[in-house]
């Protein structure tokens, strides 16, 4: 696989939700590449349309929810276009229940939901779960998955893998769950594993087990991971380039450091003033971004951030829409600020 | 022995506290075991003062905070609290009845500002019912000026005291929330993950509401918490708990950067630290925690403990005081040199 | 104190203005279903009845079958207002009238009436069989005067809806659904009916109400040895299959007993039945909310356990209850027409849905005369639109449901 290729590119999707009461915008233009090998982070808080992003990829969008516009091209090795032979996909072109987008969903494709406990049914147990993810995708034979789900555990840390295939889901404590989950995403060889929100609900040391595994199972396979999350003290751990997403929109991309490091857009500079560092006096106050997140039915009209933004230019901000465009060679923001000086040279 | 008495900066002392649930099972109910939620913690807090409360799920932070302002009653131990005029009483051994004056002076906030608020209710009903029910003030307009003045105090219009609870987002809740605990001028405020729910652009408001509000009425905070970064910013003391007991109790620097405990330095270097240039370790601790129901012999903390010995599977630990106001229930805490959070200066020399 | 500055807004003067309007008119996170969004404040200080309200009138059906309910209630309360004849006044020669349909139009102007039907004996079958006579024209008027009947049990008047002129004869029957065994008037014996079946599901299901709540509520508020044995009561009621049950305590009834005597013995062991699952339900709630934060809220701010239960916990699942209420009315309806189709419930004179198809029970008079079986038709209307009434409220109720 060419490196130098995206794996996988989402190019202006915009996936709207019909309410009667109207229709949110939930992602309203989002653009970001994935390179083979890249751990990409997704970070923003709630209503920001990561979780939506990636669902539209996956295409598990439900009524009433729909992708309006925009290609998702993934590279794919099992499919290949239909009509160009090519074997890059947009994949909001596919049956989001056919047969191409089932192969690719699961097994080019693959997931790691939050809850891990929903994830796996209580009355089969954890072999027979692995064993069928694996044959719905390869075509072996049932001793022959029963080997690769053994590998896949014990991949994944699960100490007597052998015994654990014949426990159910609830006979493992957390953490265990949490790594026979990711055995499970990982059956099928994935180039592209999507993360939503892996650690949200496990505690900080479960937390720092799972990271650190994800970290070498990238490693091992040269994976490419999405990962999701609204904590950015996971995100400086585990991601080489940051989408900074706010309702519906991308704010920012570029590499980590440079996100941490040098923030271009206002919300980014302002969202990483305001986590309070372990590093900081305690009992000192934060910088805050003032306001709160306006409800999806009252987007505010321009740029979404403009009326809690430090930054605010009358006229501009509220009047015309941002685009995402790249300041130097690795960073890339939607923001007048950065708009104007670009305009100003040429 | 009962600081409180001795000390008049002591506001709270838990002394030996447990909370015990029953597991029942059978036709009959029968019980079976205990879940020891709470065993056996026992810590002060001075007036004014901002205490952490730290640990994993289940180690029993949520239900000593709430056995402390008698949400739950304790299974034994005491809780000698100063009152405003200055008497001792322990609050274990009070009745219902015995208690409720004294709920206006020690307050909750909760974690989920969508469950703590009754939805039935509008904001002029939820703020002023501990003025209604504790103090007995039947006339609504003098609450509403009352209410008035607090959702000020908080950052909130007096004009939204018609609306009910689903007119605000979650940090507003939030502020409502604060505003009733306030409402009655309280010296103790336990505040049980009070911005784990919140997005992070809200969480620093809150943090700073908090902060403002402590300096401007003296309060005094007990900080329940998860996120360790939040306790850090927030709290003077932090103590770490795990599996219904303390394992250690000391000033919040000293806890992060020098901590005792093999179970805290574990702790402080899994935060992940939000910056990409220090990629910690992140040195995981193997297995999980322990059931409540069935803890491990000994210290809980040694099956998973690098630094366990035979002693550790045989002999209960007790807290004790390792240096200056630094407590750790660990036999060998005079022996090991333990690493917290990562030093910013080292890792950036390396 | 020194207040906070309000946080609320935004950080610039400049543009203050804008940022009140975004953030000002945003409406929170009322829940899905609310319609359009309606005035902002409004909703801001609208209580939950109205948001329920609000939602429930999305539901065009609910909203339909609402306003059937709602004519099916008022006959029941005004019976004797809308019906024709007398319902226990017999006509022996004029037994199984089929129906008279009402027309309006008369040569082009609006005049209603129905054509006259004449009667001959079948010389084989002795029967009386009716021809529709064309030549007859029955002139029919609104708010005519008819057989006096008390409105509500203490006013008496002779004022109904519909009548003929000079009341229904020999020459001039007026049967709008028909004629029975014994020659009475099925419409009007359709309306008494309504009154007796409606009103025994309604005071059914409150009596369950009351007996849910309570029970329930003792149940789940107090837990230990009184919901263990309010449980096992309710295991035990409902492990009883319940139509033997109801038959054998009906027909333990004496038989000398009044109609009205009956009529509340029949109603209470609906009733003693039927609360089980609504206590159930109370307990759960009751369970549920016990550990709800603003339950322990209310403890904190001192509240006590009157108020609190009444205060916060009551008013939490009232629509709940309301949605739950509405469904059993059916159920009670249903159960009452059963039984007294059997014979077991109310016994005529008394008149209810159960009693009049009664006289539907024999394969000859449906043959004979299948109009019999439109108080069924009746049943199934009133049943259906509760049942959507109640489905409606539910949902309404609970936005978070699904």
């Amino acid at each position: 696989m060419n490196p130098t290729e995206p794996l996988l590119s989402v190019q202006n999707l915009k996936t709207y939700f019909f309410l009667d009461e109207g229709t949110v915008k939930a992602v309203d233009g989002v653009d970001f590449d994935v390179y083979p090998g890249q751990v990409v982070g997704i970070v923003g808080e709630s209503g920001c349309g990561k979780s939506v992003t990636i669902k539209s990829v996956l295409r598990l969008t439900q009524k009433p929810g729909r992708i309006v516009e925009g290609k998702i091209l993934f590279r794919s090795q099992r499919v290949t276009d239909a009509d160009s032979g090519s074997d890059v996909i947009d994949l909001t072109t596919l049956d989001p229940h056919g047969k191409r987008m089932r192969s690719i969903r699961g097994a080019e494709i693959a997931m790691i939901p939050q809850e891990p406990m929903a994830s796996f049914s209580p009355v089969h147990t954890v072999g027979n779960q692995l064993i069928e993810a694996i044959r719905l995708h390869e075509d072996v034979s049932k001793e022959e998955a029963r080997q690769i789900a053994i590998e896949r555990l014990h991949e994944v840390g699960m100490p007597n893998p052998e015994q654990r295939l014949d426990a159910y889901s609830w006979e493992l404590s957390g953490g265990l769950r949490q790594r026979a989950m990711i055995a499970m995403s990982l059956s099928c060889n994935p180039h592209l594993l999507i993360a939503d929100e892996p650690t949200t609900a496990i505690d900080v040391t479960t937390q720092a087990q799972v990271l650190n595994l994800l970290r070498s199972l990238q490693k091992m396979h040269n994976m490419s991971i999405i990962f999701i999350t609204h904590d950015l003290g996971v995100i400086a751990q585990v991601a080489d380039y940051v989408v900074v997403m706010y309702l519906g929109r991308v704010m920012e991309t570029g590499p980590v450091d440079d996100i941490f490091h040098n923030p271009l857009h206002p919300y980014t500079k302002a969202l990483l003033k305001s986590i309070p560092s372990i590093y900081s006096p305690s009992g000192t106050e934060l910088p805050t971004i003032e306001g709160s997140i306006p409800h999806p039915f009252s987007r505010p009209s321009g740029c979404p951030f403009y009326p809690r933004c430090e930054a605010f230019m009358a006229g501009v901000c509220n009047a015309k829409d941002p685009e995402l465009q790249s300041i130097n060679e690795r960073q890339s923001v939607s923001c007048f600020l950065y708009e104007e000086k670009q305009m100003q040279p040429s | 022995m009962d600081k409180i008495r001795q000390d008049e900066r002591v506001l709270l002392e838990v002394s030996h506290l447990k909370k015990y649930f029953p597991i029942r099972k059978g036709f009959f109910k029968r019980v079976v075991g205990h879940v020891r939620a709470v065993d056996d913690v026992s810590f002060s807090i001075n007036e004014g003062e901002t205490l952490g409360l730290v640990g994993e799920s289940g180690c029993g932070k949520t239900t000593t905070s709430r056995a402390i302002l008698r949400a739950l009653d304790p299974t034994d131990g005491q809780i000698l609290f100063r009152t405003e005029s200055g008497e001792i009483v322990d609050l274990a051994a009070l009745p219902e009845k015995e208690i409720r004056p004294l709920r206006s002076q020690m307050q909750m906030i909760f974690q989920d500002p969508f469950a703590s608020l009754n939805p039935r209710m509008n904001l002029l009903d939820i703020v002023s019912e501990p003025m209604l029910t504790i103090e007995g003030i039947k006339s609504r307009k003098e609450r509403s000026e009352r209410v008035a003045e607090l959702l000020r105090l908080v950052g909130l219009r007096p004009e939204y005291m018609q609306r009910f609870p689903h007119a605000f987002s979650g940090g507003q809740r939030q502020r409502i929330v604060i505003a009733r605990a306030l409402a009655l001028n309280p010296r103790l405020v336990v505040a049980d993950e009070p911005v784990s729910a919140l997005d992070v652009s809200v969480q620093a408001q809150v943090l700073n509401l908090m902060l403002r509000l402590q300096r401007q009425l003296n309060l005094t905070y007990l900080f329940v918490a998860h996120d360790l970064s939040v306790v850090k910013h927030f709290c003077n003391r932090v103590i770490v708990m795990y599996v219904g007991k303390i394992v250690e109790d000391a000033p919040t620097d000293e806890l992060y950067f020098r901590p005792r405990h093999p179970y805290t330095a574990a702790l402080m270097s899994a935060v992940p630290v939000p910056d990409p240039r220090i990629r910690s370790a992140m040195t995981p601790l193997e297995g999980d925690v322990p059931s409540p129901a069935n803890p491990p012999s000994g210290c809980y903390f040694h099956p998973r403990c690098p630094y366990a010995v035979d002693i550790c599977s045989q002999k209960t630990p007790e807290l004790e005081e390792i240096s200056p106001d630094h407590y750790v229930s660990c036999h060998r805490a005079g022996e090991l040199e333990l690493t917290g959070v990562v030093d910013p200066r080292q890792a950036q020399i390396g | 104190m020194e207040p906070v500055t309000d946080l609320d807004v935004g950080p610039k003067d400049v543009h203050d203005l804008e940022v009140a309007e975004t953030i000002e008119d945003w409406t929170g996170a009322i829940g899905p279903g609310l319609g359009p969004v309606e005035d902002a404040e409004a909703i801001n200080v609208a209580p939950n009845w109205k948001l329920v309200w609000w939602r429930f009138r999305k539901h065009k059906l609910a909203l339909f079958s609402g306003v059937v309910v709602i004519v099916i209630a008022t006959v029941a309360i005004f019976p004797g207002f809308f019906a024709t004849m007398d319902p226990h006044g017999s006509r022996s020669t004029m037994s199984f009238v089929p129906l008279q349909r009402l027309r309006f139009f008369h040569d082009g102007t609006f005049e209603p009436f129905v054509y006259g039907v004449t009667g001959a004996r079948n010389p084989e079958t002795l029967r009386m069989e009716w021809v529709t006579d064309e030549e007859v024209i029955i002139p029919v008027s609104f708010f005519v005067e008819g057989f006096e009947y008390k409105v509500l049990g203490f006013i008496t008047t002779n004022i109904h809806l519909l009548g003929t002129a000079e009341g229904p004869t020999e020459e001039n029957p007026f049967f709008l659904l028909g004629s029975d065994r014994l020659g009475r008037d099925q419409w009007s014996r359709l309306m008494y009916g309504t009154q007796v079946s409606l009103s025994i599901g309604l005071i059914a299901v409150m009596v369950s109400v009351f007996l849910g709540v309570l029970m329930g509520g003792i149940s789940g508020y107090l837990g230990g040895v009184a919901d263990l044995i309010i449980q096992r009561l309710i295991e035990l009621l409902q492990s009883l299959p319940a139509i033997p049950i109801w038959m054998a305590l009906t027909a333990a009834l004496p038989r000398d007993w009044s109609v009205e005597k009956t009529y509340f013995a029949i109603t209470l062991i609906l009733a003693l039945i039927g609360w089980t699952t609504l206590a159930r339900e109370v307990r759960g709630r009751f369970l549920v909310l016990r550990e709800e934060d603003f339950v322990v809220a209310a403890k904190l701010s001192g509240a006590n356990q009157r108020r609190i239960i009444f205060r916060h916990m009551v008013p939490t699942f009232s629509s709940h209850i309301i949605a739950a209420a509405t469904l059993a009315v059916p159920v009670m309806i249903i159960s009452e027409t059963f039984l007294s189709f059997l014979g077991l419930g109310l016994r005529p004179p008394a008149i209810s849905w159960g009693v009049l198809l009664q006289e539907a029970q024999n394969l000859q008079s449906i043959a004979l005369a299948p109009w019999l079986l439109l108080p069924g038709v009746a049943v199934i209307i009133t049943v259906l639109a509760l049942n959507i009434l109640g489905d409606g409220l539910r949902d309404a109720a609970d936005p978070y449901s699904h």
